[in-house]
């Protein structure tokens, strides 16, 4: 990005300004407990402004080893094809899967023993209900202006992954 | 060996005779109270998905139509275009409610989204969001009725387990000539109710039953038109068999069905074939069949060994449904965010089966008359007006409401809101019927007449078509002498004892007045006749 150091996260927020993320300027006390600052740097567009965070300096965990290598078999990888429609008909393809499945299992590590999964950070929000009034719709055109095949105002599906002719007359 | 030798088409005969035997067969043993026959216990569940009358789609601002040009009822949400997000309508979830309460669930007060992950070009954006874990509604029952014969009316109930809001999938035709798949996505996104029942029914009747039931209430609340030929309602019916005392069997699911009558076949059809796979040492497997409407079999679709997984994941950019009650709603709240379970319980109109108790109790008809009422639009009403207009009794007036005009209404194809023939033409002609100015013969044919010819009414008709009773005593003692000096043999037999053959002379002066004579009447004056005859006849 042109006027950014190397380890800079652009911030997309309305004011126009950039995160500088290593940069840490200055440590002010703040009832005793030590404070990152995240400056907000001059965009040369302007803005600018100070952010607090409590995000610590140091991370308070430490990484444990969970040494327990899955199981992964071909049935295994038939059916995850099966279902995300992705190769991984070669070793590299297996073995990045045992490994990211690895990475993920340090999860069972974190004793989750009585307590309610959390679906959404929105859980005590309101849901909003919209009243039932047409407002969308009729824009054939545009929807269909992103499809690389249609005839006649209809969509054309690509041809069939498990051709399966009985379930066509589903529809 | 003899397998060998026959042909394709004559394995097909030979099925096809073999099915209709085992129907004839079956129809002949089904008891329809119970599960079994004997040596088979049938286990019948259902899954009902009803799409839900509102204006606009479940998540989106689309409108809801049956009939529109391809992809015209589209937004971007339905498209599956990103970027966008999905918003509740607050109406599918008070139809939702509503149905509950009227199959007496328990509503969950609070519920979540959750997304089924599978592919289909119907569905472009790779998930359906429905309500798996938690739904809007559990615990339900289904009171429906049986009818068993022509008379006889059996109630029975089917345990509803759960019901849910879900979307609905676009649509997919085939096209033939240029052999290509061609998707529709106005149907994408329309809000339906997915109403799983319990394994407690036995047999195509049962299903049936259940479902006409489960349509009329759904109509009645408003909340679909549960037309089943137009997909507004879709049932899938899962389906196993087993010996009494050990556990279920492996089930097939089958779909494809739409209208109730196709689905009692279908299912009979099904249990049949598993008892007739089993009975032959086979093995039934875990898969989908279609029901093929044309030869009343259910056909391979897919197989269901390996089961589908459908990845829930609870649905990110919905935060949980709260329904409140009269007691939990807060004060703060803004009305038009509030989905209020008392309210709506209040607001619930006369469900079928009350108003079907109401009708027999209040004019004393017959079991089956309420239903028969309750499956017209509109026919409870016309009774009802007939009834208070006329001083014949509700017994008398139900007869001709539902063979007479019924017959009409069915000949000429009409809806009973389309009837040239309004409740006052009804209650006119049973009043001249109860007053003895016409017989029901004439009356019949002042219905037909009434109804080919609008704005005129039932005296009128009487009076032009000359239909009314002849009460003149001289004009019917002609005719009774006419009818007795064409009919020389028969009057014989009368004087020889065989009074019986007085109804053929009745017979033959009712088609002389056309109809217009009372039957007693006649009678009397015949048997006066034949008795001074008899007497003439000694004294010479």
């Amino acid at each position: 990005m042109p006027g950014c150091g190397p380890s800079v996260a652009r911030c997309r927020c309305q004011r126009g300004g950039f995160l500088s993320a290593p940069r840490l300027v200055g440590l002010p006390e703040e009832r005793g407990r030590p404070t990152a600052t995240w400056r907000m740097g001059r965009c040369p567009d302007g803005g600018g402004a100070r952010w607090g965070t409590r995000v610590p300096k140091t991370p308070t965990w430490t990484l444990t080893e969970h040494n327990q290598s899955p199981e992964v078999s071909m049935e295994m990888i038939d059916h995850l094809e099966c279902l995300a429609l992705v190769d991984f008909r070669n070793q590299e393809g297996v073995q990045r899967l045992a490994s990211a499945i690895q990475f993920a299992n340090q999860l069972h590590v974190v004793d989750t023993e009585e307590v309610e999964p959390m679906d959404s950070v929105l859980e005590n929000r309101p849901l909003y209900l919209r009243a039932d009034e047409v407002t969308d719709g009729d824009c054939t055109e545009a929807v269909l202006s992103n499809a690389r095949q249609a005839v006649e105002e209809y969509f054309v599906a690509p041809p069939e992954v498990r051709g399966d002719l009985a379930c066509r007359i589903l529809h | 060996m003899m397998a060998l030798c026959l042909s394709v088409r004559c394995v097909k005969a030979l099925e096809n005779r073999t099915w209709r035997c085992l129907t004839a067969f079956r129809r002949s043993r089904q008891s329809d109270a119970g599960r079994q026959d004997g040596r088979w216990e049938r286990v019948v569940g259902l899954e009902v998905h009803a799409q839900l009358c509102s204006k606009s789609k479940l998540f989106s601002g689309s409108q809801v139509q049956f009939l529109a040009p391809p992809n015209s009822l589209v937004s971007f949400l339905d498209a599956s275009l990103p970027g966008t997000l999905p918003v509740l309508n607050k109406h599918c979830v008070e139809g939702a409610v509503k149905t509950a309460l009227a199959v007496n669930c328990t509503i969950n007060k609070r519920s979540t989204f959750d997304r089924k992950h599978y592919f289909y070009a119907d569905l472009p954006v790779g998930y359906q969001i429905t309500q798996h874990r938690c739904p809007i509604a559990v615990s339900g029952n289904l009171a429906y009725n049986l009818c068993v014969g022509k008379r006889h009316v059996i109630p029975k109930f089917v345990r509803i387990k759960q019901i849910q809001l879900e979307q609905d999938s676009g649509k997919s035709f085939h096209d033939d000539v240029r052999t290509q798949t061609l998707i529709d996505l106005n149907r994408s996104g329309i809000g339906l109710i997915e109403i799983v029942m319990e394994p407690d029914m036995c047999c195509g009747n049962e299903a049936e039953a259940a479902v006409r039931e489960l349509q009329l209430i759904l109509r009645t609340l408003g909340t679909s038109h549960g037309n089943m030929s137009e997909g507004q309602l879709r049932v899938d019916a899962n389906i196993s068999v087993h010996r009494p005392g050990e556990p279920y069997g492996v089930r097939t699911e089958v779909k494809n069905i739409n209208s109730a009558r196709f689905l009692a076949r279908a299912i009979d059809y099904e249990i049949q074939r598993q008892i007739e796979i089993l009975e032959n040492g086979g093995k039934i497997l875990n898969e989908t069949r279609a029901f093929d409407y044309k030869s009343g079999q259910t056909i391979f679709m897919r197989d269901k060994e390996r089961k589908q997984d459908y990845r829930f994941m609870p649905e990110p950019n919905l935060p949980p449904l709260i329904i409140y009650d009269n007691e939990t709603l807060p004060s703060n709240v803004n009305p038009h965010q509030v989905v209020n379970i008392d309210y709506i319980r209040e607001q619930l109109p006369e469900l079928p089966n009350v108003k079907r108790r109401r009708l027999v109790e209040k004019y004393g008809i017959l079991v089956e008359h309420s239903f028969t009422l309750m499956n017209e639009d509109g026919l409870v009403q016309f009774f009802e007006s007939v009834v208070e207009q006329t001083q014949a009794s509700p017994k008398k007036v139900i007869g001709w409401v539902i063979n007479d005009f019924v017959a009409l209404l069915k000949q000429n194809n009409l809806r009973v809101n389309q009837s040239p023939i309004r409740p006052t033409d009804m209650s006119e002609i049973l009043n001249l019927l109860e007053n003895g100015c016409i017989t029901s013969f004439s009356a019949k044919q002042v219905l037909t007449e009434l109804w080919k010819n609008k704005g005129k009414t039932a005296t009128q008709v009487v009076e032009l078509k000359e239909l009314g009773l002849i009460k003149d005593q001289k004009k019917l003692e002609q005719m009774c002498q006419c009818v007795i000096e064409d009919h020389p043999e028969e009057v014989s037999e009368i004087q020889k004892g065989n009074w019986k053959v007085i109804n053929k002379l009745i017979g033959q002066v009712q088609k002389a007045s056309r109809g217009r004579t009372s039957p007693t009447l006649v009678e009397a004056t015949l048997e006066k006749k034949l008795f001074q005859r008899c007497n003439h006849r000694n004294e010479d």
